[in-house]
């Protein structure tokens, strides 16, 4: 492996001191950053481990929140009691996320961070084909090539590939916030807001290959909270082609929380159709005040997926979608 | 601060030394900062037990418990175990030699055929048991999945793992 220079500071100060350089990274549960370091995709001359940082892995409900530090891994989230009581999807998507090893090194500030599975990207370097996230300008191989991972909404014929955290749809669907450390203080932002697809990316001015979240490279998560709405009932499901440890085809968090007068309030949000989290807002709106059958939600569902965008050989998640959010709303109504 | 090699980014020296227990003995240990858990234990400490299959925290073949808690030691620097109490294949069995039950286990249930993947197993299988992950065989398949085996003994390694759980009744 490369060879990199290591520290582990004791204060955020001197985390973001030492990150400010650009041939610096973050280090913490370690599961994606080695194996970039492996592959090529990244070579940092200098790690900073985030482990000396001292109350990041407290999980607790405070008053309106249910606030989880971004050092917490996994298993601890996906075990805690307050998780699994106000925020159900999370717990569930982390334990049905990687093995129960990596799940044990893995945090959520990290999580969320981790890269794309496309293997024209995921190759040791020099990248035999075409992949504009490796090599910019090199071209899309999966763009035309095996795509039956990849997106169905927001790609550009730059890139084409999608996000593949669990625990990041959960995040999203339950409306979560995540804290940002920079240079000059801290500040919270939605999760919804923090990665981007190709085509917002090349909106925003930049690299639809490589331009993925608004986190610079010299900036911190601290944590989340996710707000403790009370009667939210809420679940993730996740479709893969074996039974355990392995990536989504297509997955779904959905909520449902009845309101006052007896009307359904639903968020549901895909997985592993783009390179953020997918919410189907216009079913959730078409869900207002219907009831929620497997006939009223596949409808809604559909119709949310009219805009979809299918490669050569990804369309079966066009129907795998349909079925995963259906699945995902009636489970979260009978929970 | 701790472990800060060198001059800052880019240094020339890299090398962190790291304080652990090691099956229960003190350890310190001056190595390239780049040096995983994985390759300290076979190449420098000797102890080959523990496996290197894909070396990307896939197979699980690497596994070992950081301060009880399973981990793949492929993806753990050996400056991030600093502190740490860790524990291999080689320290499961009582100094007299006897087995641990896990271990003796997997021999009563045939669980192994080539055995490169047995010690990730037996080290997985010892954090599912304390973790309670073995209350059913489908538990005990879920809980293990992060451990592969090419030869496909899967359904006596779950027999095996569900036995050590529950060693008055198997069935349970």
């Amino acid at each position: 492996m490369l060879d990199f220079g290591y520290s582990r500071p004791d204060l955020e100060g001197e985390v973001l001191r030492q990150l400010s350089h650009s041939d610096s990274m973050a280090i913490a549960g370690g599961t994606e950053l080695l194996n970039w370091i492996r592959l090529g995709i990244a070579a940092p001359a200098f790690l900073v481990d985030l482990a000396g940082l001292p109350d990041r892995s407290n999980i607790a409900l405070n008053g309106e929140w249910l606030e989880i530090g971004a050092a917490c891994t996994l298993n601890m989230v996906g075990e805690h009691p307050a998780v699994r009581e106000h925020a159900a999807s999370l717990a569930s998507a982390c334990l049905q996320a990687a093995s129960a090893q990596v799940r044990n090194r893995a945090t959520l500030g990290g999580n969320v961070l981790q890269r794309t599975r496309c293997s024209y990207f995921r190759v040791e370097e020099p990248a035999p084909g075409p992949c504009n996230k490796r090599s910019p300008g090199s071209g899309c191989a999966a763009l035309s090539g095996a795509n039956e991972q990849h997106a169905i909404f927001g790609w550009t014929p730059d890139c084409v590939a999608v996000q593949p955290s669990d625990p990041l749809v959960a995040l999203t669907c339950l409306d979560a916030e995540v804290e940002i450390a920079d240079h000059s203080g801290h500040r919270w932002m939605p999760v919804a807001g923090l990665h981007l697809t190709q085509q917002e990316a090349a909106a925003d001015g930049g690299d639809p290959a490589r331009l993925e979240t608004r986190l610079a490279a010299d900036e911190l998560i601290r944590g989340y909270r996710i707000p403790a709405v009370t009667g939210r009932r809420s679940t993730y499901v996740k479709v893969r082609e074996r039974v355990s440890y392995a990536y989504a085809l297509v997955s779904a968090a959905a909520s449902v929380r009845q309101l006052e007068g007896g009307d359904n309030e639903v968020r549901i949000v895909l997985g592993s159709v783009a390179q953020r989290p997918w919410r189907l807002l216009t079913a959730e709106h078409g869900l207002q005040g219907q009831e929620l059958t497997t006939q009223n939600v596949a409808a809604a569902v559909e119709r949310a997926m009219a805009g979809a965008r299918p490669l050569s050989t990804n369309r079966y998640k066009l129907r795998l979608a349909r079925g995963v959010a259906v699945r995902a709303v009636l489970e979260a109504a009978q929970r | 601060m701790i472990g800060q090699t060198g001059a800052e980014n880019g240094a020339s020296s890299h090398v962190v030394t790291t304080r652990f227990a090691l099956n229960g003995e003190q350890q310190q240990s001056a190595a390239a900062a780049r040096t995983t858990v994985l390759d300290w234990l076979r190449e420098s400490a000797g102890l080959t037990g523990t496996k290197k299959g894909c070396n990307e925290g896939a197979c699980g073949s690497c596994t070992v418990l950081v301060d009880g808690r399973r981990m793949n030691s492929c993806l753990i620097l050996l400056a991030q175990v600093d502190g740490a109490d860790l524990t291999t294949v080689e320290g499961l069995a009582d100094s007299d030699g006897t087995l641990h039950p896990v271990q003796q286990a997997f021999i009563d249930h045939d669980s192994f055929q080539c055995g490169y993947c047995t010690p990730g197993q037996i080290i997985s299988a010892v954090a599912c048991i304390s973790e309670g992950h073995t209350g059913s065989a489908e538990e005990v398949r879920e809980w293990m999945s992060g451990n592969l085996c090419r030869c496909a003994a899967y359904p006596q390694i779950t027999a095996a793992v569900l036995t050590a759980a529950h060693p008055i009744n198997p069935e349970a």
